[in-house]
């Protein structure tokens, strides 16, 4: 900078060389934190469309086979896809308290709230380990592994009679115990394809959630030594906002999973 | 002075050097593998594309060997490669070039140099993401060459499905991994230059007194952000059906072949503006400063940027029209994609416009931006041929459409890109380079192009097919013409080559500003200074020339003292 730029009131050059936080280029705080929100915002949008790019896989082959999605459908637990929204959308309120307590300067609730948006994550994953692990013991899997066992085939007709019974589904569910699957490419390709949309969007939303995870310990570290106050909480309120998305998709990846058949 | 920026230099901890510039004020192989300086950056990215550039130039020599002669025979093959190999140097030619090159090439080079300097900054935004994206490039580039060790790619730079993940047994998966993580690298760049754009500009500098270069960048950063995360998807769900059979693109699994073609092109038709549209940036710089007249038409210039970049989002279905995608689709992409000529031809207007009446000097930049308007109104005209639906399905997949974006979207990358080569080069290294070679190699460069790809527009209206290795015999005139070109073209990259390594060994001290521009990145030094300006520039309209005038002591321009405000931030 000139000495002319140091000797103009108007600029805000008090800070210089006493904000540790402030990166040489940037004149201000403020000026880095709006640069800061204006990146993660337009990361939040990459992310939006990177998985637009799946939901419209999912659009594409819902409205070529309606049938199919209602039929995967009875695969999935809805009870688990339920709990795990309610975990995060509860998550998604702590990240945000985190935020507020680090504009405030609270570092114990600064530090809790980030753990307990750690633990929610890590919740959410356990139940999501649980949900993989079982289909992967049944065959419940994608594209050509996609082969399921008696005992799931049984159980899903069950679930479906117990609802009400819809003939069309057991009738095709029935053939599918005629093996082997492969050889009934036609009839099965749909709901193999249910299963490969299935694993691969609620895949990469859990890829997602551990790369959050890792973002929140990284700030939990960070915060235990006090390095976030109410001039510089950047880091927090970008993994929030991140976090906030993560929840997002999953928001909308529940209901056109699990409920809306 | 220089000394209150050494205070917050901790970042870069070049501080202690203050007053060298940026090449000799650190030192060692460290000091640039680990830069966060922009202005090194751009400098690596600058040898990391002029390689590409090298390497894809390379296959196509290689491929235009191989057409030479019609005719497919076993000696033939013995001498000169099979039809296989062919395959793999056309396909390699695509995708290095798309790739590794046309993307990169301005945004990345040019962009992270001048950006920063043309607002008077002291970096980009996110100096550290900057980095990192250099080494997704890196990455990238190197599975790229991993590829041509595995086995090489035969798909076609565009990967269709089912061939790429059903038959093709070439290297698909490294492939596709590579084009994610170059993605990621062009996402993250122009997520910085958008930040950087909003947010370190002068106090003063409004958004329509930038230069239009960043207007341009700024466009091009936009389709950077939002189209390139959909390749990114494309390619890593490319890579998950290779490895695991998930069967989206694969009919034989029930998938949609279509549904990738569709995918594929919504990033890679807006691709198409992200290589353009940093070029018509350069040309924006270069015209005005050469005709000494303010740039005709600022505010429309801006604008035809932004909607360049806006329609380009909403064209992608002009590829697939014999794909089978339904008549009323044809009828409405063919629409939208005619309206781009609106927002192009304006640019055309504008640049000849800049020139009437102007004091137009023949340098070496120059050169390649009026060589860059021809090419691009015959490549921009031969487009409305392809729009049209019945001239598309006469000319779809021939030499034709080859032809057409070699012009439009080749043309503006090279022109583009050596204009701007050569235009920075005072400034970059500190050096002046010799005129008359440039201008030799300039005039060898448009001669070789025209050669090579005129003969292509003929062959294709007469039916010769894209992607043929071999053909009759009624083509083989324009297939020689067109390899004879291809030489020439590679004969005049070498003479740039050469005068701007001479000018590196022996060439004259750059003045400050030797072309008397009047943007801010040209009151740096030559070389910049390490935090790119000692004295706060002085801002003022970036095409008012009367802002500068004629110093016989060093040869070059200066500001004229006590006009316009310093460019706080």
């Amino acid at each position: 900078m000139s000495s002319t730029a140091t000797a103009e009131p108007a600029h805000a050059h008090g800070h210089h060389g006493h904000e540790k936080n402030l990166a040489h280029h940037f004149d201000t705080m403020e000026q880095q934190f709006d640069a800061g929100k204006i990146g993660i915002w337009l990361f939040l949008a990459t992310e939006v469309l990177f998985f637009g790019g799946l939901f419209t896989v999912y659009s594409i082959y819902r409205a070529n086979h309606p049938q199919l999605y209602h039929i995967g459908q009875y695969f999935l637990t809805w009870e688990m896809g339920a709990i795990n929204t309610a975990v995060l959308i509860f998550s998604s309120l702590t990240a945000a308290w985190a935020v507020r307590a680090a504009q405030l300067n609270q570092k114990k609730i600064l530090v809790s709230m980030l753990v307990i948006t750690f633990l929610c994550a890590a919740t959410f994953m356990v139940v999501k380990y649980f949900e993989y692990s079982h289909k992967i013991h049944e065959g419940v899997l994608w594209g050509q592994a996609f082969n399921p066992s008696d005992a799931e085939l049984n159980h899903v007709i069950e679930k479906i009679e117990h609802k009400g019974g819809d003939p069309k589904a057991i009738e095709f569910l029935e053939a599918i115990k005629e093996r082997p699957v492969a050889e009934k490419k036609d009839m099965v390709a749909p709901l193999q394809m249910f299963f490969s949309i299935y694993f691969f969007m609620t895949g990469l939303h859990g890829i997602h959630v551990l790369v959050g995870m890792g973002l929140i310990a990284w700030l939990i570290v960070r915060a235990s030594k006090g390095q976030f106050n109410n001039r510089y909480f950047a880091p927090v309120d970008s993994v929030a906002l991140y976090w906030h998305i993560v929840d997002l998709i999953w928001i909308f990846l529940f209901p056109l999973f699990y409920l809306i058949g | 002075m220089a000394g209150e920026v050494s205070l917050n230099g901790s970042m870069h901890g070049t501080h202690d050097h203050v007053g060298g510039n940026y090449l000799n004020a650190t030192k060692g192989l460290k000091s640039w593998l680990l830069t966060l300086d922009h202005k090194r950056i751009g400098i690596m990215y600058l040898v990391s594309v002029c390689i590409a550039l090298a390497l894809g130039g390379t296959f196509a020599l290689l491929l235009r060997t191989k057409l030479l002669h019609g005719g497919y025979t076993p000696e033939a093959a013995a001498f000169i490669g099979s039809s296989k190999d062919y395959n793999q140097w056309m396909t390699l030619h695509g995708a290095v070039m798309v790739f590794l090159f046309m993307i990169p090439a301005i945004p990345a080079a040019f962009g992270n140099f001048v950006l920063p300097m043309m607002l008077g900054a002291k970096d980009v935004a996110f100096p550290k993401l900057n980095l990192f994206s250099y080494y997704l490039y890196f990455t990238g580039t190197v599975m790229f060459l991993v590829v041509l060790v595995m086995g090489g790619l035969d798909t076609g730079w565009t990967m269709y499905a089912p061939y790429s993940i059903v038959h093709s047994k070439t290297a698909v998966p490294y492939a596709t991994l590579a084009v994610f993580i170059l993605g990621f690298s062009s996402i993250l760049t122009g997520l910085n230059f958008i930040a950087t754009i909003h947010k370190l500009r002068p106090k003063g500098m409004t958004p329509f007194r930038m230069p239009l270069f960043l207007w341009a960048i700024y466009a091009t950063s936009v389709i950077q952000v939002l189209a390139t995360p959909v390749i990114g998807i494309l390619t890593f769900m490319l890579f998950i059906e290779k490895i695991m059979g998930i069967g989206f693109f694969n009919p034989a699994l029930g998938g949609d072949p279509l549904l990738f073609q569709h995918l594929f092109w919504f990033y890679s038709h807006p691709a198409v503006y992200i290589m353009v549209l940093p070029a018509m940036g350069v040309i924006n710089e270069v015209i005005p400063t050469f005709s000494r007249k303010p740039i005709f038409g600022y505010k429309m210039m801006a604008f035809s940027s932004l909607a360049i970049a806006f329609i380009g989002f909403v064209v992608w279905g002009h590829h697939l029209f014999v794909s089978g995608q339904s008549p009323f689709a044809n009828v409405a992409f063919s629409a939208i994609t005619l309206t781009v000529a609106v927002p192009s031809a304006i640019k055309v207007f504008n640049w000849v416009s800049t020139m009437y009446k102007g004091d137009i000097h023949f340098t070496t930049p120059m050169m390649y931006a009026l060589f860059f308007i021809y090419l691009f109104a015959i490549g921009g005209l031969t487009g409305i041929f392809l729009t049209a639906l019945p001239g598309n399905i006469h000319t779809h997949d021939t030499y034709f459409v080859i032809a057409h974006f070699h012009f439009v979207m080749v043309g503006a990358v090279i022109f583009g890109f050596l204009a701007g080569l050569n235009y920075w080069w005072p400034k970059i290294t500190g050096k002046l380079y010799n005129n008359k070679a440039g201008v030799l190699g300039s005039v060898l460069i448009f001669l070789g192009f025209n050669l090579t790809f005129l003969p292509q527009f003929v062959m294709g209206l007469k039916g010769m097919p894209r992607r043929y290795a071999n053909y009759a015999q009624e083509f083989e005139i324009y297939h020689q013409l067109s390899t004879a070109g291809a030489y020439l073209l590679g004969v005049g990259f070498l003479t740039v080559l050469l005068y701007l390594l001479a000018s590196l060994a022996k060439g004259k001290k750059a003045p400050s500003n030797p072309w008397g521009a009047a943007s801010l990145d040209w009151q740096s030094t030559s070389p910049p200074h390490m935090h790119n300006f000692e004295k706060t520039p002085l801002m003022g309209d970036p095409y008012d020339y009367s802002l500068v005038s004629h110093d016989e002591k060093t040869g070059g321009y200066v500001r004229k003292p006590g006009e316009g405000s310093s460019a706080h931030h």
